[in-house]
């Protein structure tokens, strides 16, 4: 399975490449949103893959049973995907406010601090 | 804002089961899948859905407080529990234990700064997101 | 500045001016109870654990020669702040004078007492930061603006250089203690190092101590008001490459390399800034190039490096500290007095300005190495250093010859010829200068001239422990005496007067000659210094026209394939995926539930990558997200996938609310089409694929795993092991991030709500 999911997270790093490329800065955001994923998969892959044990101790015991799964990529999985939404929504959120103020998706006509003209 | 009567109904009861549910899960996280920032997205998806229902203005009466004052309460009640530890010679945010009625074999209640850590993040991703999500919704 | 110097003065600046006079007051008489523990050979360490990870100790070392520095910057200091209180007590801006004057005061102090080299590193940088805004004090001059700026780039570039060459050296001998690494000289010459580590720190000596060819920011620093051209240019700050030099000179001095860098370049420097100071009719900028003869000097007898040639050079050291901020503190109540610095404007002031005069006289007879002044006694040591030499005796006493001949005559210029003869007009009246500006001058001018009288006095306070430290052995004797036998040095000395009589005699043809000369030279530093500004302008704008186009996509583009590139040759190069291939058990054991994820969120992600409808991109986002959710619930991470699921969710409002109001993804009839994106995007997916898949191949060190899992309960009390990690063992981590989340979201709070936007003028794409 391993092997498996690390293709797979290759497709959605390389998706999430091709979309953040794009012109479109709507695009971009999807492209951020797999990339996200894609690397707080990898973080969790790494730490190995368990299945059906997760990392909680039983009650009377003191220590987990001796085969369980790894808790701390777990718990930094649990906070990257929160602070990638605050991310997202803020990306999102420039995108939206961009759109009003200059009319326009495409990154390289949103030029209102870096106008053509002053570079020649 | 959706003008659907069920959805109207439903909604109120919803979102009052899904707080409960989100405190809950908020309290059972030291011990089994759960926690502040779990808690906290429930609760806000239920706001969220109340804001879908009943509109944004709604859910601020509902709020009564700004969501972002939410969101920087839970931060200081974050931080306040991480100090608390100082006063008692450890290191910052180094958890503080209270257990009411322990017996030999049983911990009791237990009360800790580490439950007050959860709490504020409960309310840092509570009010963060509904900061976002009313903001974003009034704007469109 | 003669306004900013009013008639009626604040009483003494005020609150920062007596603030400002006995902080080095009391910093110098505090000193001065370690003189006798000095001079009786001790050396005081001290030390306080600033960066403990980085060995970067806040170390203080007291010996002859941080202490004779020490005292030479807070008595001076003192004195100078005395007179500044007077002679800028009424300026508007008297108060961030003073400020700044102090930055640098601390500075230099630090600088010189640092046993660490991180943080004389660390004070180096105070004393060039506060320079510049001293030099730059008269703000709203555009000259005052480019000599700071000059002072600045000159002192820092070297600084890096000098940063460099600490580190180096740091590692060479295994500390940054100075205690340690003086102690290691024989060990860091032979080191295959020892070459760069030289250059280095020369480059940081030879630009703070205005070496040539970095000798041109100096002169133009004169633009800061005189108290502090007298103080940072003559007395303190300039000296710090010389300080480091002599601090340096025990662990990487006395060899070839050493010995001909220095004795060429501060020779070199000496004769010519003596020569250029002919050339100059303004009195302080003969006085500044005059200070770069002193420094040349000074540079020239570290490289000489005898115990003689140290010697020498702490006395001068002294001696010219004495002589020259005497003189420009003088120049400052000639210019406040009379309006004007011109040599060939001033004459006969001795009538009018008595006591000036005399501290001014005093002060040229020690700097043209008259006796009784120590300054004769200065320029016998160089002459007997310099003519006991084995190596480069010809050319270190031809250059200290030279460099004095021509200081005779300049003394005369500039100090003795406006005191005499008749009374010139001047631009406003001449008139004695106040009490408070006199203090300094006169003090200096005493102690020139008691030092000449008992120098056995100097020698056993501050040159003796002082050679002792440059020269590593506490066991060479000085022996200071004002005349003792004719011998070579007297005689080159009696030389040295009758040059410089002749130069005096002479120059004013002498200066006009040089004048044509210097006009027909080809090569001329400061305007250099302009065009190499301007090229390095015109990189930095060569460089953003093209490297920073100012499109999105180029910045990614350049970003994902410097990814793909450097992260793909470390693989191939390392062979990290050279292993075999167990596909059969990589199968075995797969159900069709996991099929079904793996298949779903792989064509959840091709298909939001190739659509141009935006609700089946939200849709295949959705898949995505819940696929990866699922996974994390297979292989045991059910709070992480509630989360996942939670915060998917969230997306999709979110996206949903904000595509009501945004366009479709592309114009119509254009389909979004980009092989050479899609090249690299395959290319860096691959890439990423392989370094899970390498990473997988290592083993997996659970020593944290390990002993979150044991002490979980015993100590946190919780059973949820991810829980008790993220609120109790890693609580600050945890408290970091959610600071994140609140700021991200007050961010888009902010965008949302709290900024102003303007109508789009005309929608370039249709509503959805």
């Amino acid at each position: 399975m391993e092997l498996l999911i690390s293709v797979m997270v290759g497709v959605m790093i390389a998706t999430g490449t091709y979309l953040m490329l794009a012109r479109n800065v709507l695009r971009f955001i999807f492209g951020l949103i797999l990339i996200s994923n894609a690397a707080n998969l990898m973080i969790f892959v790494a730490g190995r893959l368990t299945p059906e044990s997760p990392p909680l101790i039983p009650d009377g015991a003191d220590v987990p049973p001796d085969i369980v799964a790894n808790a701390l990529p777990q718990a930094l999985v649990l906070t990257a995907i929160v602070i990638g939404f605050g991310l997202f929504a803020f990306a999102l959120t420039l995108v939206y406010r961009g759109y009003q103020s200059m009319g326009t998706l495409m990154s390289d006509e949103m030029r209102l601090a870096e106008p053509e003209e002053d570079r020649q | 804002m959706m003008n659907s009567l069920i959805l109207n109904a439903a909604t109120r009861l919803l979102v009052a089961l899904l707080l409960l549910f989100s405190i809950y899960m908020l309290l059972r996280g030291h011990n089994l899948p759960g926690g502040g920032f779990i808690g906290g997205l429930i609760g806000a998806t239920g706001f969220v859905l109340y804001a879908i229902a009943h509109g944004c203005s709604a859910t601020r009466a509902a709020l009564r407080v700004e969501p972002q004052s939410i969101a920087m309460v839970g931060l200081g009640v974050a931080l306040a529990a991480g100090v608390f530890a100082v006063f008692f010679g450890d290191a910052l945010f180094t958890g503080q234990w209270l257990f009411l009625g322990a017996t030999e074999d049983d911990y009791g209640l237990p009360l800790s700064s580490v439950l007050v850590f959860d709490i504020g993040v409960y309310l840092v991703v509570f009010g963060s997101i509904l900061t976002i999500v009313l903001a974003l919704e009034e704007e469109v | 500045m003669a306004e900013a110097a009013g008639e009626v003065p604040r009483a003494a600046g005020g609150p920062a001016g007596w603030i400002s006079i006995l902080i080095p007051a009391a910093i110098f008489v505090w000193l001065v109870q370690f003189v006798p523990a000095i001079a009786s050979g001790e050396v005081i360490l001290w030390a306080y654990d600033w960066v403990p990870s980085l060995d970067i100790r806040l170390s203080v070392i007291l010996d002859g020669l941080s202490l004779t520095f020490a005292l030479l910057i807070s008595g001076i200091g003192a004195l100078v702040t005395l007179y500044s209180a007077r002679y800028l007590g009424n300026h508007p801006e008297y108060p961030r004078f003073v400020l700044y004057l102090m930055a640098f005061m601390f500075g230099m102090l630090g600088l010189v007492l640092a046993d660490n080299l991180i943080a004389l590193f660390v004070f180096w940088e105070v004393t060039t930061i506060s320079s510049y805004l001293l030099i730059g004090f008269n703000s709203d001059e555009a000259k005052s603006r480019r000599s700071a700026l000059q002072a600045l780039l000159v002192t820092g570039t070297g600084g890096l250089a000098l940063l460099a060459g600490i580190i180096m050296l740091g590692n060479v001998a295994g500390s940054f203690e100075l205690s340690v690494i003086l102690s290691q000289g024989d060990m860091i010459r032979a080191h295959p190092l020892y070459a760069p580590i030289v250059i280095l720190f020369l480059a940081g000596a030879f630009t703070k101590s205005a070496q040539f060819p970095f000798h041109f920011w100096l002169p133009n620093a004169m633009a800061a008001p005189t108290p502090v051209s007298a103080y940072l240019h003559s007395a303190t700050m300039v000296k710090a490459g010389v300080f480091l030099m002599a601090r340096m000179n025990p662990a990487i001095g006395g060899t070839d390399l050493w010995f001909w860098t220095l004795t060429i370049a501060g020779g070199f420097t000496a004769v010519f800034a003596s020569i250029l100071a002919m050339r100059q009719t303004d009195i302080k900028q003969v006085l500044a190039y005059t200070t770069l003869m002193a420094l040349g000097t000074l540079t020239l007898f570290i490289g000489a490096g005898t115990s003689d040639a140290i010697k020498a050079m702490m006395l001068f050291l002294v001696v010219h500290s004495l002589y020259k901020a005497a003189l420009f503190l003088m120049i400052g109540i000639v210019d406040h007095a009379t309006g004007t610095r011109e040599a060939e404007v001033l004459r006969g002031l001795g009538r009018k300005m008595p006591v000036t005069a005399v501290a001014a006289v005093v002060a040229a007879v020690s700097m043209a190495g008259i006796p009784p002044l120590v300054g004769f006694i200065g320029k016998e040591f160089l002459y007997k250093a310099g003519l006991e030499l084995d190596q480069g005796m010809f050319w270190v006493t031809g250059a200290a010859f030279a460099a004095s001949a021509l200081m005779f005559a300049v003394a005369g210029i500039v100090a003795l010829r406006p005191f005499f003869g008749k009374l010139a007009e001047t631009p406003k009246p001449a008139h004695e200068g106040p009490v408070m500006m006199l203090t300094g001058p006169l003090v200096l001018a005493g102690l020139s001239l008691y030092f000449g009288l008992f120098p056995d006095t100097i020698e056993a306070w501050l040159v003796a422990p002082g050679t002792w430290a440059v020269y590593g052995d506490p066991t060479v004797s000085v022996d200071l005496y004002l005349f003792r036998e004719v011998n070579a040095a007297f005689i080159l000395s009696l030389v040295t007067f009758a040059t410089g009589a002749v130069i005096y005699a002479i120059h004013r043809p002498l200066r006009n000659w040089l004048g044509r000369v210097f006009e027909a030279n080809p090569i001329k530093f400061d305007p250099g210094w302009d065009q190499v500004l301007d090229g390095l302008k015109a990189l930095a704008a060569w460089q953003t026209r093209h490297l920073q186009s100012g499109v999105l996509q180029r910045y990614l583009f350049t970003v994902f394939a410097t990814l793909g590139v450097a992260v793909g040759l470390t693989i191939w190069a390392r062979d990290a995926l050279a292993f075999d291939l167990d596909l059969s058990s990589e199968l075995d054991g797969l159900l069709f539930k996991h099929w079904a994820v793996l298949i779903f969120v792989a064509a959840g992600s091709i298909l939001t990558a190739l659509t141009s409808s935006r609700m089946t991109a939200i849709v295949c986002l959705g898949v995505v997200g819940i696929g990866v959710a699922l996974i994390f619930i297979m292989f045991s991470a059910p709070d992480v996938a509630i989360t996942q699921l939670l915060v998917e969710t969230l997306v999709v409002v979110l996206v949903a609310v904000a595509m009501l109001k945004l366009p479709h993804l592309d114009l119509p009839g254009r389909r979004d089409k980009r092989p050479w994106h899609g090249v690299l995007s395959i290319g860096v997916g691959v890439v990423s694929s392989a370094v899970l898949i390498a990473v997988m191949q290592g083993d997996i060190d659970r020593r944290l795993t390990d002993y979150f899992e044991i002490t979980s309960w015993p100590e946190a009390y919780g059973r949820n092991i991810v829980n008790v990690i993220l609120v109790d063992f890693r609580a600050l981590d945890t408290f970091g991030e959610i600071a994140v989340v609140v700021v991200a979201a007050l961010a888009a709070y902010a965008l949302l709500r709290g900024t102003h936007y303007k109508k789009p003028v005309a929608a370039k794409e249709d509503e959805a």
